[in-house]
């Protein structure tokens, strides 16, 4: 397997805050990898760095044999690294359709509307949004405006998906059926990195997890053995609960 | 398609003019196509792309004074018109990169000043420009109706020609970038989107029409100087047309063109010596009352089938 993504000492900060704190990480081809950790551990500040959003204040990151460390966003994108968003809000006042063809407009290789708009289509028939197509996208429930997150990213044709927080905010039944989707996803061979605060969704979906806490990489390996390392615990649950439960997990 | 459709109905309707009415009416309706231009020109860059541009005096001023002064050097005065146009949008694309990495009241301001920089430039070159004292342009022999036919026509096909780049651009890919970047001038870079060359784009659209209308405006009254064409009232009007008729629709701001104009001339007679400050309550209510514009009321009253899509 070849690192389709490599991160190499990556730091970032703001002022005096080390947001993110010299990371350094392989994504493989066709890999799920979960990126976990509490809250403002720095995860989304890394996906930031990675999709070009605050450039890097030391480090580099390579994304398939080009240093993407400096690139405008734009450019990132165009090489097929696509995001969705944490906080669903780009682009409300569009139609459902039209925000993904957005996307396959300017990343997807759609070479005029007409023909972006085709293609949103069958993302949304994928996703299950075709019968809201023409709607504003503020018009649409939390777990389908995340559902057209994901469409729209998926409409920019990226060979790296980044998904922040997809899940959150959801009920079981909708988180089971993004897991469906995300899992679809990954057969198409899409590489994916999953930002995730429900640790049940990352184990189940990930081939390996990477964990952060204060903006340093404290630990990465298989679910299993991460869920067992006693800095993970700690970070999640005190030192207290880590020296008395060696290799509890949640 | 039912753009174009308006178009093709409105334009040959608006050529009949002459056929009917006097001096007066050709006049009043010069003045709504040179609106009329100014506001679908505005509208590209403040209405698609959501930039709050005060650059449209600047682009006016330049196009008329290029004019005047390539046609006081002899160049005739057609190709001056269009040398206008191209002076206009090269000086945007220069602007444009000096300023539009600026969003939102900061970009406003700093396109505020730009034209009050050239009047200032305008006014310490007497010797190339005239200076303070103005300039005066070649005059047309022809009679008097002849002239008002002449610029009634030559600014209609300059407004046609605008409505006809509105359209266009409403269904292209740098239309739709434009939309994106007015959302969420950030999730447009996340997808793909190079906005600093579509947003100085955009604004290169919205000189290169107001440029010509400056010089076609040179031509037609004669004569120019600093406060006439870089009065900073040619960039607030655009911006209140489009308001009036509808921000990024195609025919909202020839609509508030003609609306702005006709206010202008009631406002005018009735309150001679205070019209700018009725104008100014008017706008105030407008902006209160009809946030949405003008097009969209009328939408709301005669829904089509159209809007679904």
């Amino acid at each position: 397997m070849t690192a389709l993504l490599t991160l190499d000492g990556v730091s970032r900060r703001f002022g005096g805050l080390k947001a993110v704190d010299d990371v350094s990480f392989d994504v493989n081809e066709s890999e799920i990898v979960g990126l976990i950790g509490p809250n403002g551990s720095g995860k989304t500040t890394l996906i930031n760095l990675i999709t070009g959003v605050h450039p890097a204040t030391a480090g580099h990151v390579h994304f398939d044999g080009h240093d993407i460390t400096r690139q405008r966003p734009y450019r990132i994108a165009r090489l097929g690294l696509a995001r969705t968003f944490q906080i669903v809000q780009p682009f409300q006042r569009m139609t459902v359709v039209d925000k993904v063809a957005a996307g396959a407009l300017f990343c997807g290789h759609a070479s005029d509307v007409r023909e972006a708009r085709a293609i949103a289509r069958e993302h949304l028939e994928f996703t299950g949004l075709a019968d809201m197509a023409h709607r504003p996208a503020a018009t649409l429930t939390l777990a389908r405006r995340k559902r057209l997150e994901l469409a729209k990213s998926l409409a920019m044709r990226p060979r790296l998906l980044m998904l922040d927080e997809v899940n959150a905010g959801l009920n079981p039944t909708e988180i089971e059926e993004a897991l469906a989707i995300i899992r679809k996803i990954a057969e198409q061979g899409v590489t994916i990195i999953v930002i995730e605060h429900l640790m049940k969704v990352v184990l189940s979906i990930s081939h390996r997890l990477v964990v952060l806490h204060h903006g340093q990489l404290i630990a990465q390996g298989t679910p299993r053995e991460v869920v067992a390392d006693k800095r993970v615990i700690e970070a999640y649950l005190g030192a207290k609960y880590a020296a008395g439960n060696p290799g509890v997990s949640n | 398609m039912r753009s174009w459709l308006t178009l093709a109905v409105i334009a040959p309707l608006l050529a009949a003019l002459p056929l009917v009415g006097n001096n007066y009416a050709l006049r009043l309706a010069t003045t709504v196509f040179m609106y009329s231009v100014m506001a679908q020109s505005w509208n590209f860059i403040g209405g698609l792309a959501g930039y709050p541009s005060f650059a449209t005096a600047a682009f006016f001023g330049l196009g008329a004074y290029a004019s005047a002064i390539l046609q006081n050097h002899g160049v005739p005065m057609v190709p001056a018109w269009a040398c206008a146009g191209v002076a206009a949008l090269l000086f945007a694309a220069f602007l444009g990169g000096a300023i539009l990495h600026l969003r939102g009241h900061y970009f406003a301001i700093a396109s505020l000043i730009v034209a009050e920089m050239l009047r200032e430039i305008v006014n310490t070159l007497p010797d190339f420009t005239g200076g303070g004292k103005g300039m005066n342009l070649p005059l047309l022999k022809l009679s008097v109706t002849a002239q008002a036919q002449f610029f009634f026509y030559a600014m209609l096909a300059l407004a046609v020609l605008t409505v006809a780049t509105a359209i266009v651009l409403q269904r292209s890919k740098l239309g739709f970038g434009l939309r994106c970047i007015q959302q969420n001038e950030s999730a447009a870079d996340i997808i793909g989107i190079n906005s600093y060359a579509y947003k100085t784009a955009g604004f290169c659209l919205s000189a290169v029409f107001v440029g010509v209308a400056g010089a076609i405006y040179a031509s037609w009254v004669n004569y120019i100087d600093p406060p006439d064409v870089f009065d900073v009232l040619i960039s607030v009007k655009p911006m209140v047309m489009v308001l009036l008729g509808g921000l990024g629709t195609i025919f909202g701001p020839p609509l508030g063109a003609v609306v702005l104009l006709l206010l202008e001339e009631v406002v005018w007679r009735n309150f001679l010596t205070m019209h700018v400050a009725a104008l100014g309550v008017i706008i105030v209510v407008l902006v209160l009352f009809l946030p949405h514009g003008l097009l969209a009321l009328i939408r709301e009253r005669f829904p089509t089938k159209a809007m679904a899509n």
